[in-house]
Parts: C-alpha cells; sequence; structure tokens
C-alpha cells in the first residue's frame, strides 16, 4: 500500500504554464510507477521539495557514498529531513559517462531507463552542467547493483571531487560543416587515458576537458575548462564566390556590409564591385562570425588544427578565468600528433598536481606562478599568440634577455626552413 | 561467513560515439558541406557527397521521469530514425534522413507536450543546475525558477525574434556551476554565514575552510570553550565559499539569499573574443513556487535587446555598441556603486577615457 501523498500547494504551481513541468512528472512517477519503492520515494522527494520551497533551504547533506573499486562518481545525498520523508533518506545520483556529442539510440536509452526504474528513483536528466547524465535519486545499496547492471553493457562512471571530470564535446564533425578536429577522437583519447584520474581523485581539485570543433566553442570550452581543444584552421577561409553572388543577390550589397564586413573584427573583409569577397586571410583572426552567417558560401580552410587553451574555470576561488594559450597550433593527424597531445596533458596534470594548493584549478595556479613558470614547467616557448599585448611594466628583472632573444629568433628561422622544407 | 566477492568495475571510461550516431552521420562523419534553418526548431545539413539530414530540436522538463524519457523515445521510433542527442542546454534532437518526416515529428512533439524550437536566434532552454531538489548547498530551485521561467519565454523558443542567439543560465549558489551566459539569473547571498559552534569541531576540517575564503575573513577561534571558526563579518563578501567545506557555517536564508542578473556573457569567439557577464540587477527576491519579480526583469532587458539590436548582436556586442550608460537608460534598471568592480583586476573596467556618449 503506497503512503498517503504529502500536499504540494507550492509545487502545484509549477504544474501551470505551457513548458513541460518536471513536477508533473515526479508526480507521474509517484502516481502511476507500478513499483511502490518507487511511488514511495517519490511522494517523499515530493515532501521534501515542498519543504523547501515554503522554507526557502535546501535539506540535503553530503556523504561518503562510492562504489567498489571507485572513489567517485557518486554524488552522495542523505536527507537531513528524512524522520519527515524517510522513504528518500539516501537520495544519491549516479555520474555516468556519455559519449563525446552526448548521442543515443532510442534503444539504448530504453535499456539504460529499464535498469534505472529497478534500482532507483525514476528520474534522470541529460546532462548535468559538467556533462554526465545524472541518474538522480537511488540508495547506498542499490547504488552498486544499478553501477554494475549498466556497466556490464558499456557505461562507466564519471568523475565527481578532486579529479579529470567527465569531458564534453560539441555535435562536431558528426553533423556539422564547421568541425575543423576529429571531437571524437580527441575527447575519447585524453579521457580514456586518464581513466584512473577519473575514478579515483587524487589532484588539488577538479580538471575539466572540453572539446569544441570550431571557434564557436559551442561546448564552452574556453571558460568552463582546464583544457580546452578547439578546431581552427591556418590556410584561407573556403570562398564559393557563385555563392557569394546568390547570398548579396538575396540579402542586397548593404545587408552584406551590415551583417558581414562590417562585424568582422580585424576588418579583413572586403566586398568587391562584381559582388564577389575578397579576404586578407593573413590578418584573419578564425572568429567564425562571416561563415556563421554566409553558410554555403564560407567555410573553414582544409589545414585544420586545434588551438589548445588552459585554465579556464567559474568563480571560485579567485574569480573568473578564461583559457589561455598555450598552443596556438597543432596538427592532428597522425598517432604521433595524438600522442603528443596527450602528453600534453599528462604534463600539465603532473605539473599541476605537484605545484598547485589544494582546492586551487589549474588557472588559479598559473595565475599564482604566472604564464612564464607554467611555460617553463611545461617546456613550452613564449608566443606572441599567447598574450593579448607585451607587458606595460617596466618592473622586472632582464638577466637572461639577450639569450631568449636569440633562441626566440632562432626558433622562427627553424620554423620558416621547415615550411620551405 | 565470508562476504561475497564485489564485482570489479570495467574501466571502459567514455564510451564509443559512433555506435549510437544516425548512420547518415556516421556516413558523412568530416564531410558536412552546409547547413540551413528551413523553420524555428529545424536544422538542414547537407554533405559533401549530397547526403541530407534534419535536426529537429525540442525542449524538455529536463529533469525526466522514467516515463516522459520512454515517451521521448516513442516518438524516435515512430517518427524518427531512433537516433537522437541532447544539447549542451538539455535540449533533445532528433535527427531524419527525409524531409517529409519532419512535419509529423514536430506535430508528435507539440501533441506530447514538447516545445520545437530553440534554433538559431531564439531565446534556448535555460541551462541550469540542481538547486533544492538534489544539491547541498543550494540557495534556490532552478528547475523551478526555470520552468516558471520558460512558461513565459516558449514563444521566444519558439521563433527566431532576437537578434541573436540567446543563452539563459541559472544558478542557486554563487560556486555558479549554470556558468556564463547572455543572461544570467544567480543566488547572490546578502549576509554573512550563520554559525553553529556546537558543529564544527565535529563537521567541519577548519584549516581547509579558512583557505577556502577568498577574502581570508574566517579564522580559527574557542566559542564557549568549544573549538570553531569566526567570521569577520565586515570583511566578508557572503559568496558562501566556506558552506560547501563546512555545512555548520549556514549562508542561505530564507529572507537574506538573493538573487542577482547579471548580462553579456558570450562563450564563441564569432566578432569579439569570449567575454565575462556583468553585474545589471540585484536585491531580487528568491520568491518560490514561480519568481515573478526575475522573470519580469529578463523579460524587460530582453525586450529592450530585441528592439535595439542589430542583426547578429548578441547581448554583449549589443552593449558594447550602445555602451552602458544606455543599457541602464533603456533598461530602466538602476545603476549603484556596487555595479562598480572592486575585485582583482578592477582598474581594467573603469572608464579611463573621455569617450562618453551624451
Amino acid at each position: 500500500m503506497a503512503n498517503q501523498h504529502h500536499p504540494t500547494p507550492m509545487l502545484d504551481e509549477l504544474e501551470n504554464g505551457p513548458w513541460p513541468s518536471f513536477i508533473s512528472g515526479i508526480k507521474r512517477l509517484r502516481d502511476e510507477h507500478p513499483d511502490e519503492r518507487i511511488q514511495n520515494m517519490t511522494n517523499d522527494l515530493l515532501g521534501q521539495l515542498e519543504h523547501s520551497y515554503e522554507t526557502r533551504k535546501g535539506y540535503w547533506k553530503g556523504g561518503t557514498v562510492s562504489v567498489f573499486g571507485y572513489g567517485s562518481g557518486i554524488i552522495p545525498r542523505f536527507s537531513e529531513v528524512s524522520k519527515a520523508f524517510p522513504e528518500s533518506r539516501e537520495f544519491h545520483t549516479v555520474r555516468v559517462q556519455p559519449p563525446a556529442g552526448n548521442f543515443y539510440s532510442t534503444g539504448m536509452l530504453r535499456q539504460l531507463a529499464n535498469s534505472w526504474e529497478k534500482f532507483g528513483s525514476g528520474l534522470v536528466t541529460f546532462h548535468g552542467q559538467t556533462g554526465n547524465a545524472m541518474f538522480i535519486g537511488v540508495n547506498s545499496t542499490n547504488t552498486q547493483a544499478f553501477f554494475d547492471e549498466i556497466n556490464e553493457y558499456g557505461w562507466d562512471l564519471g568523475g565527481a571531487g578532486p579529479c579529470v571530470r567527465t569531458g564534453m564535446s560539441c555535435v562536431g564533425a558528426a553533423r556539422c560543416e564547421q568541425s575543423c578536429v576529429n571531437e571524437q577522437r580527441v575527447h575519447r583519447t585524453l579521457l580514456n587515458r586518464f581513466t584512473d584520474d577519473v575514478h579515483r581523485p587524487s589532484l588539488p581539485y577538479k580538471f575539466k576537458f572540453k572539446v569544441s570543433g570550431c571557434p564557436n566553442d559551442c561546448v564552452n570550452a574556453i571558460e568552463r575548462s582546464d583544457f580546452a581543444v578547439i578546431g581552427t584552421w591556418r590556410d584561407d577561409i573556403k570562398i564559393d564566390q557563385e555563392e557569394v553572388k546568390n547570398f548579396v543577390a538575396e540579402y542586397g550589397r548593404d545587408k552584406v556590409h551590415q551583417d558581414v564586413i562590417n562585424r568582422c573584427p580585424s576588418k579583413c573583409m572586403t566586398l568587391n564591385e562584381d559582388n564577389t569577397l575578397s579576404i586578407d586571410n593573413g590578418n584573419c583572426v578564425r572568429c567564425m562570425h562571416c561563415i556563421n552567417v554566409m553558410t554555403k558560401a564560407l567555410s573553414p580552410g582544409d589545414d585544420q588544427g586545434v588551438s589548445i587553451l588552459v585554465g579556464g574555470k567559474r568563480t571560485l576561488k579567485i574569480g573568473d578565468l578564461m583559457g589561455t594559450v598555450i598552443v596556438p597550433f597543432k596538427k592532428l593527424e597522425t598517432e604521433e600528433d595524438y600522442q603528443e597531445l596527450v602528453e600534453l596533458a599528462e604534463n600539465i596534470i603532473d605539473f599541476w598536481a605537484e605545484n598547485g594548493l589544494e582546492h586551487e584549478r589549474c588557472g588559479e595556479m598559473i595565475e599564482r606562478i604566472g604564464l612564464v613558470n607554467f611555460l617553463k614547467g611545461m617546456g613550452l616557448e613564449a608566443d606572441p599568440n599567447m598574450v593579448n599585448h607585451p607587458r606595460q611594466s617596466s618592473y622586472i628583472r632582464m638577466d637572461e634577455y639577450d639569450e631568449a632573444a636569440e633562441n626566440y629568433l632562432r626558433h622562427k628561422m627553424e620554423q620558416r626552413q621547415a615550411a620551405a622544407g | 561467513m565470508s562476504q561475497p566477492a564485489m564485482r570489479p568495475p570495467i574501466e571502459s571510461g567514455c564510451p564509443d560515439g559512433f555506435q549510437y550516431m544516425h548512420p547518415v552521420m556516421r556516413r558523412n562523419f568530416g564531410a558536412w558541406k552546409y547547413h540551413e534553418h528551413p523553420r524555428p526548431g529545424v536544422l538542414l545539413h547537407v554533405s559533401e557527397f549530397g547526403e541530407k539530414i534534419w535536426t529537429v530540436k525540442a525542449g524538455t522538463q529536463r529533469i525526466l521521469d522514467v516515463f516522459t524519457l520512454r515517451k521521448l523515445c516513442d516518438i524516435g521510433d515512430e517518427y524518427a530514425d531512433g537516433y537522437v542527442r541532447f544539447t549542451i542546454r538539455s535540449n533533445i534532437e532528433y535527427m531524419v534522413d527525409a524531409e517529409s518526416k519532419v512535419e509529423p515529428l514536430i506535430n508528435a512533439l507539440e501533441e506530447a507536450g514538447f516545445i520545437v524550437g530553440g534554433t538559431r536566434n531564439s531565446v534556448s532552454m535555460i541551462s541550469h543546475t540542481q538547486g533544492w531538489l538534489h544539491c547541498d548547498i543550494p540557495g534556490t530551485d532552478a528547475s523551478g525558477v526555470v520552468k516558471a521561467m520558460m512558461d513565459e519565454l516558449i514563444d521566444e523558443f519558439r521563433n527566431h525574434n532576437m537578434p541573436n542567439r540567446v543563452h539563459i543560465t541559472t544558478s542557486c549558489c554563487q560556486i555558479n556551476c549554470g556558468g556564463q551566459g547572455d543572461i544570467a539569473i544567480n543566488v547572490q547571498h546578502t549576509k554573512p554565514p550563520k554559525i553553529n559552534h556546537d558543529l564544527v569541531a565535529n563537521v567541519c576540517e577548519r584549516p581547509s575552510v579558512v583557505a577556502r575564503c577568498p577574502v581570508a575573513a574566517i579564522r580559527p577561534a574557542l566559542v564557549n570553550g568549544k573549538p570553531s571558526l569566526e567570521v569577520d563579518e565586515k570583511k566578508c563578501i557572503c559568496c558562501g565559499a566556506c558552506y560547501p567545506p563546512c555545512p555548520p557555517m549556514q549562508i542561505n536564508d530564507a529572507e537574506h539569499t538573493k538573487f542577482a542578473i547579471w548580462v553579456g556573457g558570450n562563450h564563441s569567439n564569432a566578432r569579439g573574443k569570449p567575454t565575462f557577464q556583468k553585474l545589471v540587477a540585484s536585491g531580487i527576491p528568491n520568491n518560490p513556487p514561480r519568481w515573478p519579480e526575475a522573470t519580469a526583469i529578463v523579460k524587460r532587458i530582453l525586450k529592450v535587446y530585441q528592439e535595439d539590436g542589430q542583426d547578429w548582436e548578441r547581448i554583449n556586442d549589443w552593449i558594447e555598441r550602445i555602451g552602458w550608460p544606455a543599457f541602464f537608460e533603456k533598461t530602466g534598471l538602476p545603476f549603484t556603486r556596487y555595479h562598480i568592480e572592486n575585485w582583482r583586476g578592477a582598474r581594467n573596467s573603469l572608464n579611463a577615457s573621455t569617450h562618453i556618449r551624451f
């Protein structure tokens, strides 16, 4: 016999209005799910949530719950008001790593739903802000059973706590002509190199990888990841001049000037008299705007690779940081290219594990020690693409300036020779 | 009796995505040529080989019950090709290989109560955090705020009415898991934590709590003969960073936990470099179950942006063109001394010029 329903007058207000209601969904589990365990669990969940709405406070506390062999992947939640709402006393979340790009077949989603309702609350979110599939609400005993079942058919837990976290990638080359990189391969190569660091938290704090196929950065990699891999290209933007003419014919020259030419941040575009486009590619910053507007006429060049930015994060503790360019361009074609990418990530994580303070993100460490010391640790050379402008302050010792200048010029010459073959 | 043997995990990590991709996407991986927007909520991608794939995007309640998840799968099997993906704003996308499947799919989604839209220059789904439903430190319930707000923004989700796309986010505390947004509705605490000194010694690792404070306002202290922590309330910025590692330092308050609204966060490199969001309004009541005050301000900002922004200007581009004084003038929002930065790097945000619009 199911328990008596808690009254939920405030939550009921969220069943009004045209947008789909999560409250109606939870009530469906309470009222229509055949399993009494789920009915009672969701009833008490609604009771506690209503209590939160009335008192404007949360009533979950953390704890220590994981699965055998792992130290992370479960977000433990124990109710502080379990006397009143005992059936949802333990309400942990299981974080599951999705594939890059968040692809699923309906068959797989059904299979996950079947496993989940056997053990959990029946509530799930695709996806949390880090990028995990979030199976919300399971007690401590069933946590292991649910994981064992889905682990058998190919799903593994994501990170939680001070560890490498689940990554995120855009839809990418699977369905987007603007992609300049194989996001699937980059994502899996990086994440699955660090599986141990995902499952066993032992780093100063969280470390996130994100991969965006182009500088539109649809997964917010620069601002929201410690290690951002962003597709780009270094040859010319490809122009289909016939499609340019079609675009001009449809929208008019004024509109092309207003929406495309004038919005180019480096003013590198000209609309010619004959309604064709010229681009000063040496001055193009690969911002994507013109390609976004003229999707048929313009596309990224063929000499593709990635830019790598390190150190993005949100507020805690020193304030928001965007990632900083540490590799302006890197080809990703051969096994060796991918190996070098992995080695860079390994070096960064090792260096940060050694030098980061407790609860200090990689970007905060770089802020504390300075980019130059970080580059030295990585064995990377200074590059003008790493800064908005050179230093303004004269307060610096120049002990080894001549040597550094010589190195830079020699490095440049080697690059020119390599380019000339 | 010995314990039953525990099953060792299979550390498979991130699964292979190709197995869940629509066959047209697998065949044309890395070979797409261009895309079009046939109508709101629908994308058409055409490959170098001439193959086409239509995507239909829909908003859901994000916190899905298994019934809703199965309904989404039923629609995917009956009207689409059995392949879906989720966007980072938790919209669901169905991919189909024929134009004739688009209309019936849209109808099926709308009939089942899902909302088709969220493409191009619309207001997409609000990306949000867990809130009272599951988080251990929330000041509010993001799911409720978002539901109430999307009820009012639904037409903007369904249509391409904005100068450019609008990404809205919410966060239930100042850690801001919701991230940057064109508009962000975030909890802002306004009073220092209330400390339960009886519990601190047993629950909190005191040195790490002291280290967590961004302004060094916390120090160890003996209170009523017990080891505890005290907060220099004059220094305290009420950020709540001490609360997660030390739950007896309760930061949430029914009255003093407020909302603030921020605008102009933009992750894309298109046109300008990525930008952080800026504070425009605060002191907004945390008013469940429908938070009308926050929604009203968001709608006001959106209305002015819609009327005043030029095509392709994101909110940050628009404000950069018209200037912040005009933003406050046009939206009618008050500008106060609290809007002037005093955190590190503050000087870079001051106007050291005579560039002033009259």
